[in-house]
């Protein structure tokens, strides 16, 4: 298997030499694939949101309708994130830190919003926070589900192993002797937690969230149950993509669904400036 | 002073661990996390089982053998057993490429395989659905052809690879990035061909993380819901995967029979869940690399 | 500030790593403690420090027991052996943590934390690099940034953990020198820990050596080199052999056979030599064997010798030989320690 490498050794070249086959088969399949599955499917979605002109877009974008969906939408995916930047470093923290009972079934259930279906997460979510719910008949007549309380829960659940995952590999890297040397010089528990602890875990904490957001605002199987759908106040933009659809007009879907794409790769810019930006400031972490 | 320090002490205080809380703020913590994850992970768990026997087993088997249910079931199996070994063959063929090369463009190309992720599902139906739907110019033409994508089993397949393309790879390039070349380079300079390399030395290091990222693939490939949703049409008995027929009898008000068929995807998710945990505990945490 | 440890013991799991150990440490002296890993060295530095608690025992600075005061009031200078720097936080940051942690009441105003770090940053010779960051420094930048830190706080008595252990030798050297005369200067109460004799013996006022848990022997480093006060000392430090004697009639005898040197107390012991204090004889009574190697040593030639007589087990032992001695392998050698010293079984 030849490949551009070999022949022009000192002009720019694809690859470092190796000895090892298959680069050329392995990289051009998976480039083959990638392009088919991924690359022109999404590119058509662009292009169809380019015959649409700026003036069709915005007019789309700036419809009433629209907009609170898009809100409902970052709204809620932004409570969420938030909610598990705080819970989820706790749990990550309890599951790093301490030992007790049931710690490792624990660690592993943190997974299960990774591995449940959606739809199967939403409609148990919804049973149990619907006023007549386990969950839900204690908070009456407040109501949780129905509302976008519900679909901030059902993002909870969603995004929590996001943030769990990214830092408690970070936690886990801590050296003891940063803690006992903070204490050696006059910190108390909270100064080193807050002064020390926290501001380390910062860059693990806000991709976790950055992670969490974007995941929240994709979000669709496990919200559309919980969110009881009221266009204006709890319908989110993933459902209104399929409302459209329904209603046969392709070009409302595809300015809401090119939006929300946009939005989420500034997203992953963001998270990718974070860790980089880590990695230049406090080294290799 | 001499005679102070011949006296020693019999009691000390209690020690305070420099780098640890207090007991209280630990119990505290702990019952605070552990409450947190009952509300969230732990009762959603509970109540689906609870529910799919609310009625006794009877109607819970009833659910599950019942034709439309069935039906779903098979095809969520059928629509998994291709995508799944598609996505694995891309899985080996791109960690290949990424971890054992040196190349331009590699952390680009890492991130285009993780693009998925981060893409609605409602989104990555959408975009077969602009490819093959009546208004494309791909539609019409295969359907003169008798073809049909968009509300049948080949779109299902088509957005069930798009929302699980990353998830084999994202296991193994850690993993294989990890295990670096040392050990191919070997096998190559005793003779060995490529494939015979890739199968005696390759595959061995890495068939943890590679069963991980199967079963992580096939569990997402069976309960995903957005993006089939989008594409299939929801056809019952014909179009409909397990996922959709849970939303159907949901909306039916059919609380028995849709918990049934979800407990089925459940249980799928605590078998995943439950073989991660075992190879993290016999291989290290190393076995299973990666995010998902 | 004079410290004094007082019969402490500490036990992990009932793992006794430290049994009985006394110590007194006086105002401004520099120590070290030395000893293999596991023999207690560190724990004994961490409990000085507050970082860990004695099972039983006390400890004093100055007249004032600071045994139940707690790490964060016991104002400790501690350096740990990978630093521990606060990786987030500028060197400046890192440097005034131990002020800004302070109480309000007891806190300088910032202009004095400034000016003290810069004063600090000055004496460990960083002035300048105030707003790097730890992982923008070398090893030995990063230790001074340690010990500057641990200095802010004006602590009644410095510990430093392994100094220079994750260091390259070269650097190690320098700054080994730089904390003799950094102390010198500051005229700090200082302990550190450390498995390197040479840099015990070379730094230290008093090397305190340490083995399983106990404190072997306290002196200058001339006392335990020369007049090393238990076998594991004699071992521990510096080369030395190592053989089995009894002494009869004020004759030191090897295998029943006279060696050519004479010691009061009787019966049967070790004797311990080092591979300098040793001359060569023609002599029917001294110590003798076949030289099984030989090899160069700086200045000198070391000849490795096993002696036996006919019918023992041989023994082995490294003598130091002047260089235009005659010495062949295999050939036989007759020498007699001039220093040496018997432990008692």
């Amino acid at each position: 298997m030849t490949n551009i490498a070999a022949a022009a050794p000192a002009r720019w070249r694809l690859k470092q030499p190796s000895i090892i086959p298959g680069f050329g088969l392995t990289l051009g399949f998976s480039l083959a694939y990638l392009s088919l599955i991924i690359l022109i499917p999404v590119a058509g979605l662009f292009w169809r949101s380019a015959e649409l002109g700026w003036a069709g877009f915005f007019a789309i974008l700036g419809d009433e309708r629209t907009l609170r969906a898009l809100y409902v939408s970052f709204g809620t995916a932004l409570a969420a994130a938030l909610v598990n930047v705080v819970f989820g470093t706790l749990v990550a923290w309890m599951l790093s830190r301490y030992s007790f009972p049931g710690r490792k079934l624990i660690d592993a259930m943190v997974d299960l919003p990774f591995a449940l279906p959606t739809a199967v997460a939403g409609i148990a979510l919804t049973t149990l926070y619907a006023p007549q719910g386990w969950i839900g008949s204690l908070f009456m007549p407040f109501r949780i589900a129905f509302t976008p309380l519900g679909i901030v829960i059902a993002l909870v659940f969603i995004g929590l192993p996001f943030v769990v995952r990214t830092v408690q590999p970070v936690m886990e890297e801590i050296d003891r002797e940063i803690e006992e040397a903070a204490a050696t010089l006059g910190a108390n528990r909270f100064q080193t937690i807050r002064r020390v602890l926290l501001p380390g875990l910062m860059p693990a904490i806000l991709t976790g969230f950055a992670l969490a957001f974007a995941r929240g605002v994709g979000e669709y199987g496990s919200v559309i149950f919980i969110a009881g759908n009221i266009p204006y106040v709890s319908e989110i933009a993933p459902l209104l993509i399929v409302i459209r659809l329904e209603e046969f007009n392709y070009a409302g879907a595809t300015a809401i669904a090119t939006i929300m794409l946009i939005i989420s790769f500034l997203m992953l810019l963001v998270i990718n400036l974070i860790q980089a930006w880590s990695r230049r400031r406090y080294g290799n972490a | 002073m001499p005679d102070q320090l011949r006296s020693s002490s019999a009691t000390s205080p209690a020690f305070r661990d420099p780098a640890s809380e207090g007991l209280l703020a630990k119990v505290l913590l702990i019952l605070l996390g552990l409450a947190f994850l009952g509300f969230f992970l732990v009762l959603p768990l509970v109540s689906v089982f609870v529910e799919a026997f609310r009625n006794g087993f009877g109607d819970y088997y009833e659910a599950l053998i019942e034709p439309d249910a069935a039906a779903a079931i098979r095809l969520t199996l059928l629509v998994a057993a291709i995508a799944v070994p598609l996505n694995l063959v891309f899985g080996l063929a791109a960690s290949w490429a990424i971890a054992k090369f040196e190349f331009k463009g590699k952390s680009f190309l890492i991130t285009l395989i993780d693009l998925p992720f981060s893409i609605s599902p409602v989104i990555s139906g959408l975009v077969y659905v602009l490819l093959f739907g009546a208004n494309s110019a791909l539609g019409p033409f295969l359907k003169s052809y008798g073809v049909e994508i968009l509300f049948a089993v080949p779109g299902i397949v088509l957005a069930t690879v798009f929302v699980t393309f990353p998830f084999v790879a994202r296991e193994l390039i850690p993993l294989m990035q990890d295990q670096g070349t040392g050990d191919e380079e070997a096998a190559l300079s005793l003779g060995a061909s490529g494939w015979q390399t890739f199968w005696y030395v390759t595959l061995p290091n890495i068939k943890w993380g590679l069963l991980y990222g199967v079963l992580l693939c096939n569990a997402r490939a069976m309960g995903e819901f957005g993006a089939v949703s989008v594409v299939s049409g929801r056809i019952r008995g014909l179009t409909n995967t397990m996922p959709l027929h849970v939303e159907i009898l949901y909306n039916e008000y059919n609380m028995v029979a849709a918990f049934a068929v979800a407990s089925l995807l459940a249980f799928l998710a605590l078998v995943t869940l439950a073989l991660k945990t075992f190879l993290e505990l016999r291989f290290g945490a190393g076995a299973t690399g990666g995010r998902h | 500030m004079e410290v004094t440890i007082s019969n402490i013991r500490k036990e992990f799991d009932r793992f006794p790593a430290l049994n009985d150990v006394s110590l007194k440490i006086a105002s401004g002296e520099l120590i070290a403690l030395l000893g293999p890993s596991g023999s207690g060295k560190t724990t004994l530095l961490r409990l000085i420090a507050g970082l860990d608690f004695p099972t039983d025992g006390k400890i004093f600075f100055g007249e004032e027991d600071a045994s139940h005061r707690s790490v964060q009031e016991r104002n400790v200078g501690f350096v740990f052996q990978h630093y521990a720097l606060f990786r987030h936080m500028t060197v400046a940051e890192n440097i005034s943590f131990g002020l800004k942690v302070r109480p309000s009441s007891a806190r300088p105003p910032k202009a004095e934390i400034r000016r003290r770090v810069l004063e600090l940053l000055d004496m460990v010779q960083l002035g300048g690099l105030e707003k790097r960051y730890p992982h923008q420094l070398s090893g030995g930048q990063r230790q001074r940034v340690a010990l500057a830190r641990a200095m802010a706080i004006e602590p009644h008595i410095l510990l430093l953990d392994e100094p220079f252990g994750a260091l390259d030798a070269k650097v190690r050297k320098e700054l080994r020198r730089w904390l003799r005369e950094f102390h010198d200067r500051t005229g700090h109460t200082t302990v550190f820990v450390t498995h390197d004799q040479e840099e015990a013996l070379e730094l230290a006022d008093r090397v305190v050596v340490m083995s399983q848990g106990r404190i072997e022997q306290v002196g200058s480093a001339d006392d335990v080199y020369d007049r090393p006060g238990s076998p594991f000392v004699f071992s521990f430090i510096g080369e030395s052999s190592q053989l089995p004697i009894e002494v009869k009639g004020g004759t030191v005898l090897f295998q029943g056979q006279p060696i050519g040197i004479s010691e009061a107390e009787e019966g049967a012991g070790e004797l311990f030599f080092r591979p300098e204090d040793v001359v060569l004889v023609d002599a029917p009574d001294a110590l003798f064997g076949k030289v099984t190697a030989c090899r160069r040593l700086a200045g000198t030639r070391i000849a490795e010798i096993d002696i036996a007589n006919d019918g023992h087990a041989p023994y082995h032992v490294e003598v130091e030989v002047p260089l235009h001695a005659p010495v062949e392998l295999r050939s036989e050698l007759r020498f007699r320690p001039t220093r040496w010293k018997i432990f008692r079984k």
